[in-house]
């Protein structure tokens, strides 16, 4: 599944030639005062750039405060910062372009067949994909490309849906039931079908997925926007230190009597050093970044808020058969009744069920063969009349007539209530050990399926839901990161006791139907606690609305993909705790990058204060504990080092922090030290080195 | 730096520490309206308080009610001191006949009491008539004290409750703050302060014979002094506890009958910090995880600590341009060694250092040296506890709302460190809440910093510096950090008592009082509104060693980050010059 699915969606995220090449381009476009003005730190760096340009041409005219080159230089740097932050915006914009580029493609403007009648399929108007409205009845064809989303009135087809989901077999969509929604933009291989549309135009499904992923409709997130304040604060602060310097750097002088004030480009470029550039620059990339990282696992969310809760989610409800068992129960032991052998019962067992074609009959063959060595025998090969499992009776099996014996032999499998009143009707007893059997396996949490031949019970086959590999340690780090895992199942509080405690879940719902769902969800909820859960049925809709983060499988129902606010296109219900740890990488790479730019600062003083100074306060030198060469070389390096060190974190900033599943206090005391200390210690290593190389090529 | 002087700094802190469990757990009764066993004195002083002045105890108000409260008293307050200084001369109580107060240092000095600095632009004995001092001075030392403490409370209970709009009673919990916590800490401090040697009578100035005859300035001989009296005691106790500051003599703690013994002085000091700290324990309590006091008791106390022995370092330390002078700087038995210039010897370096760095850490500002005198790096320890936001321990309940604001800050991106929206005792922190700690942090720096750059280059600033240097930067520095802290100390070498000076710090400190108070007030209303977010593994714990460090690590990179430039023109280039 995923290797197809990356044939459209997976495709475009290595970066190209072309992508880089793009994001120079509109990281000069980006420059426009009106879009930088959204990033108050970029926009004020953007200031500072345009000011000493204007200073640095007042020094070319031979007026200027202090060598051309040197303003020049600095003033080119400071461009560059903004550049570099441009930069990283359009490169992660630029993956999600081209994604939208290969959807766009599908959506292209088709030719509806609108209906009149949906009876009369016979008589329709050709009309353009885009006049159609909401409630309008649409035919289509096979080759036909589906024009809008909607649902499926009448009509049973195959649609192929790899436009979207980059699965390539083709899916069944029929009128009624959970298979009835359609998108717009697929394509009908086979038969017909009569849809409602469903969406405005422009409003649907695959245009909702190309704007997101064009970042059109990007809103900040709420955390985006605190930490945006954060980050503004800190901006009017520096930009107060930097102006205020100069009323004290002019008494300075007098009160000295020596020296000159601090010329006006190296306060920008002290300003620009302060202000939290590089978590600025990168905030956005980040938040791209993130979205594309959720669409890399071919989920697509509806806004980046979903994604943000994700992070913060305490509680996971998950459906018990497929995301923590296999899909279907198997078989894993005989136990034979007393005077049965365990091969008579596999015997029996294998007879039963060699017609029965369900995963459980399957398993049953398997287990025989393996276990017992029966080789699995051809049903052609013995007469025998095979009984399919029917509802009134509950048993399935197989009446076979032995070659040259006048008796046959009625084999039955069957919950242990029908085998017990079969055998009764033929004057047969239920042995009271096989009773206990039966009530010692479903105590584990398995399904007891008893076996009988003629009036005898055999004994009884274990049906046991297999546990997926790994998946109790994935809880174990779950619940380290503070979620707790609940698990959803229809199976009785036997069964999902015993599963549950299996897997290692937290808790359990059994016997639920839909409407405990909902109360399970707001009951969490009242008590503070954010609820993710999966779901593609309708009745699972109301849940999905209700819940935080609601991720729908892109084969689910059109009402249960509208109330989820994330869709999972590979329709795999684990994807949900992959969703949380995308959504808790988002917010890590925004924080260590807002600590690492802040701790940045300390070395950025020791560069440029005492450089600034220089001429008026020649004892503040002691301060220059990097012995950079020139107070000139020491704020170029300073400034260079902090237009670099965006240059350095872009695949940082779009791949993210990386992911562990430990505690609240490991993960800070380790974010600490890497990136607390990390970003003290780093700018003095790269300040000095800039240095070093600026009096390598002697510009200082 | 001396054996017996560590023990002496070690003893204190070991005294504050002590006492800050038993007073903050009843601290806590207090504002929980529990039983105390001060109800019998002052309950029915309590309820007649409530029924003249109409309140009924048990109607809550939201933030926006209680803000309009807290403003409102206030004004009131400062109305009416600044209407006694100017009316001084036509009241009673005035035995040296003392004249009205110019219209702009009574400004300044009603601003200064009714906002908890207690700056002080003038010398209080040849002044302030003694009515002046008692109904209006020591009546605000009281209440702008009992204030705070009452924003501070309704501000915890924002944090105690869930899912809530009502913070509490401003005039409940600053009735029961005066009446319960300040009035009796206050007469047992006064009464031990009397028992020392500290003045407290009406009398007129009692005038004495000079042993040795001397001359003024103007060659006039002089053979006799006149010795300052008054209801000194009673207003020195208050101005200790309510971290005020503001001293009955012009020298402060520094004089004989306002400090009179190395017992009076200790007992001083204690109370500076004693309010302050205790409510951390009151936090803890009246939140139901007392760890989280003893955190922020323990940040507090760790970045304390540091200033402490760096100001007895650098004060034992001397000055190396004294050598040429021929001062002898080293310790012996008979000799204080290190820097005594104006420092009083009977109280010595350690205890000097220790109350410069204790009452600028504490919003209180009263002094028993001068720190304009300190070296400059001893000078620096209580200029950047100030810059830090007066929230190591701060003024009684504006110190720890303010630091509360910075923890804010801390679990915000703590939280984004972890992956987690953050959250405080239950309580996500959203955007709107980080807005209103953005403001708070940015304001004070504004203030300081835009002031002082004012003062720089208008000659209505420049004309006061009397040292035109870098020292005179760092005295300009001292004055508007000082006073938009609400801390009230002085470098002296200024001449503060200036239309200038007085209007600009009379703006300083409202803008730093009320400008953080009433967006602290808004915090809580919307912290109060929160959902309770049940703390599970995912959580940041904020009471471990961790957190505590971190918190400390953003008070000072807040801190040290704006008024590096500015400490460098001032304390640090002068320290770098005196070891040249």
């Amino acid at each position: 599944m995923t290797t197809q699915a990356s044939q459209t969606l997976k495709k475009p995220l290595g970066l190209t030639g072309e992508m880089y090449r793009r994001a120079l381009v509109d990281s000069v476009l980006k420059l426009n005062p009106r879009w930088m003005v959204r990033n108050p730190v970029m926009f004020v760096v953007e200031v500072g750039s345009v000011l000493t340009t204007a200073l640095w041409i007042q020094a070319l005219s031979g007026a200027g405060e202090a060598a051309a080159w040197y303003i020049g230089s600095v003033s080119l740097w400071l461009w560059f910062t903004v550049l570099f932050a441009n930069f990283s915006e359009a490169l992660a914009e630029g993956r999600g372009k081209a994604q939208a580029e290969a959807l766009r493609r599908s959506r292209r403007e088709t030719k509806a067949k609108l209906l009149h009648d949906p009876r009369d399929r016979s008589k329709f108007n050709i009309v353009s994909s885009i006049d159609l409205k909401k409630g309008d009845l649409y035919l289509v064809e096979p080759g036909d490309i589906l024009s809008a989303d909607g649902e499926v009135v009448e009509g049973v087809a195959s649609v192929d849906e790899s436009a979207i989901t980059g699965e390539s077999a083709p899916v069944i969509r029929e009128s009624g039931g959970d298979r009835s929604a359609v998108t717009g933009g697929t394509r009908a291989l086979s038969d017909w079908l009569v849809i409602r549309v469903m969406a405005e135009p422009g409003g649907g499904f695959l245009d909702r997925m190309i704007k997101l992923i064009e970042g059109a409709k990007r809103q900040k997130t709420p955390n985006e926007i605190a930490l945006n304040i954060l980050l503004a604060a800190f901006t009017i602060i520096f930009l107060v230190v930097c102006v205020t310097l100069l009323p004290y750097s002019l008494f300075s002088v007098s009160a000295a009597g020596q020296g000159t004030p601090v010329t006006i480009t190296v306060l920008v470029a002290l300003l620009v050093c302060l202000i939290p550039t590089t978590i600025g620059g990168l905030l956005s990339a980040i938040g791209i970044a993130g979205m594309d990282r959720m669409i890399r696992h071919n989920v697509i969310a509806t806004s980046g808020r979903a994604i943000e809760a994700a992070g913060d989610v305490d509680v996971l409800l998950l459906d018990k058969t497929g995301t923590i068992t296999l899909g279907n129960r198997m078989a894993t032991d005989f136990s034979p009744a007393p005077g049965i052998s365990k091969e008579q019962l596999a015997d029996a067992a294998q007879l039963a069920s060699l017609a029965d074609e369900t995963p459980e009959g399957r398993s049953i063959v398997i287990l025989a063969k393996e276990k017992y060595g029966l080789r699995g025998r051809e049903i052609h090969q013995i007469s025998a009349q095979f009984i399919p499992f029917s509802a009134q009776t509950r048993m399935s099996g197989a009446d076979i007539q032995p070659a040259g014996k006048s008796s046959r032999r009625i084999i039955r499998k069957g919950a242990t209530d029908a085998i017990k009143a079969f055998i009764e009707q033929q004057g047969g007893v239920f042995p009271a050990e096989v009773q206990a059997t039966v009530q010692e396996i479903s105590k584990i949490g398995a399904t007891p399926l008893v076996v009988s031949e003629n009036k005898e019970v055999l004994g009884v086959i274990h049906l046991k839901d297999i546990v997926k590999g790994g998946i109790k340690e994935r809880f174990a780090h779950l619940r380290k990161m503070g979620i707790r895992t609940v698990m959803i199942t229809g199976d009785n509080q036997l069964t999902a006791t015993a599963i549950a405690a299996e897997a290692g879940v937290d808790d359990f719902l059994a016997e639920a139907k839909p409407e405990d769902k909902l109360k399970l969800i707001r009951d969490y909820q009242k008590g503070g606690r954010l609820v993710a859960m999966t779901g593609d049925g309708t009745n699972d809709a109301p849940a999905l609305a209700q819940a935080d983060v609601a991720v729908a499988m892109n084969t689910g129902t059109q009402s249960a993909r509208e109330a989820a606010n994330m869709i999972d296109l590979d329709s795999n219900p684990t994807k949900l705790m992959e969703i949380v740890e995308i959504g808790k990488q988002l917010l890590m790479t925004r924080g260590t990058l807002t600590t690492f730019s802040i701790a940045n600062d300390v070395a950025k003083y020791f560069a440029i204060i005492p450089a600034a100074f220089a001429t008026t306060y020649p004892v503040l030198n002691a301060l220059n504990i990097m012995k950079l060469a020139t107070p000139e070389s020491a704020i170029l390096s300073a400034v260079i080092f902090n237009a670099l060190i965006i240059v350095v974190l872009i695949p940082l900033a779009l791949k993210g922090v990386k992911y562990r599943a430990v505690s609240a206090v490991q993960l800070l005391r380790r974010h600490l030290f890497v990136y607390g200390l990390g970003g003290i210690v780093a700018p003095f290593v790269g300040i000095k080195l800039v240095d070093m190389f600026l009096q390598v090529i002697g510009m200082t | 730096m001396t054996t017996n002087g560590i023990f002496q700094l070690l003893f204190y802190l070991a005294a504050l520490i002590l006492l800050a469990k038993p007073l903050g757990a009843f601290m806590s009764r207090v504002y929980q309206r529990q039983k105390t066993f001060l109800d019998p004195v002052f309950g029915p002083v309590e309820r007649l308080i409530y029924r003249l002045s109409r309140i009924n105890p048990d109607e809550e108000m939201d933030w926006k009610e209680n803000a309009v409260a807290f403003l409102m008293f206030n004004f009131v307050g400062l109305i009416i001191v600044y209407g006694l200084q100017r009316l001084q001369q036509l009241l009673p109580l005035n035995p040296q006949g003392l004249g009205a107060v110019s219209p702009d240092s009574s400004f300044n000095t009603a601003i200064s009491f009714a906002t908890n600095t207690n700056w002080q632009g003038y010398g209080g004995e040849t002044t302030m008539s003694y009515l002046t001092q008692m109904l209006g001075l020591t009546v605000q030392n009281f209440v702008s004290a009992a204030s705070g403490m009452a924003v501070l409370v309704l501000f915890i209970r924002a944090l105690a409750r869930h899912s809530a709009t009502t913070l509490g009673n401003f005039w409940v919990d600053l009735t029961r703050s005066t009446l319960y916590i300040l009035m009796p800490l206050a007469v047992i401090v006064a009464l031990v302060l009397i028992s020392q040697g500290s003045v407290q009578n009406f009398s007129a100035y009692a005038s004495a014979s000079l042993l040795q005859p001397t001359t003024d300035t103007s060659g006039a001989k002089v053979t006799e002094q006149l010795i300052a009296m008054g209801p000194a005691a009673s207003q020195i106790a208050i101005k200790q506890l309510g971290t005020n500051g503001g001293g009955f003599f012009n020298v402060n703690s520094s004089h004989p009958y306002e400090n009179p013994t190395p017992f009076s002085n200790f007992l001083e000091m204690l109370s500076i910090l004693l309010i302050a700290g205790a409510l951390c324990y009151t936090l803890g309590a009246m939140v139901g995880d007392t760890r989280q006091g003893w955190a922020l008791l323990a940040a507090m106390t760790i970045i304390l600590v540091v200033g402490i022995f760096a100001a007895y370092h650098y004060e034992s330390a001397g000055n190396p341009k004294f050598d040429s002078l021929g001062v002898d700087q080293h310790t012996t038995a008979i000799n204080p060694g290190g820097n005594m210039e104006g420092k009083e010897v009977r109280l010595g370096i350690a205890n000097s250092a220790l109350w410069a760095t204790v009452t600028t850490a504490a919003s209180n500002g009263s002094v028993n040296a001068m720190h304009d005198s300190f070296t400059p790096m001893g000078g620096l320890v209580p200029l950047v506890m100030m810059q830090l936001g007066e929230v190591v321990f701060g003024g009684v309940g504006s110190g720890l709302y303010g630091m509360l604001v910075f923890v804010i800050v801390a679990v915000f991106v703590a939280g984004l460190l972890v992956g987690r929206t953050p959250e405080y005792l239950g309580h996500k922190i959203e955007a709107y809440e980080m807005k209103m700690a953005s403001l708070l942090i940015l304001i004070m720096p504004l203030t300081v910093l835009g002031l002082t750059a004012l003062a720089v280059i208008t000659s209505a600033g420049t004309s006061s510096i009397l040292n035109p240097s870098a020292h005179g930067f760092s005295e300009v520095l001292y004055t508007f950090t000082s006073q938009g802290n609400n801390n009230g100390s002085a470098f002296a070498g200024l001449n503060a008592n200036t239309p200038f000076y007085n209007i600009t710090g009379g703006l300083a400190m409202l803008i730093s009082r009320y400008w953080l108070a009433v967006p602290t007030l808004a915090l809580g209303g919307s912290l109060v509104r929160k959902k309770l977010i049940p703390a599970g593994e995912g959580t940041l714990p904020t009471h471990t060693p961790l957190f505590i460090f971190w918190l400390i690590a953003v008070v000072l990179i807040v801190g040290a980050l704006n008024f590096f430039p500015a400490l460098a023109l001032g304390p640090i280039v002068e320290h770098f010059m005196m070891i040249q």
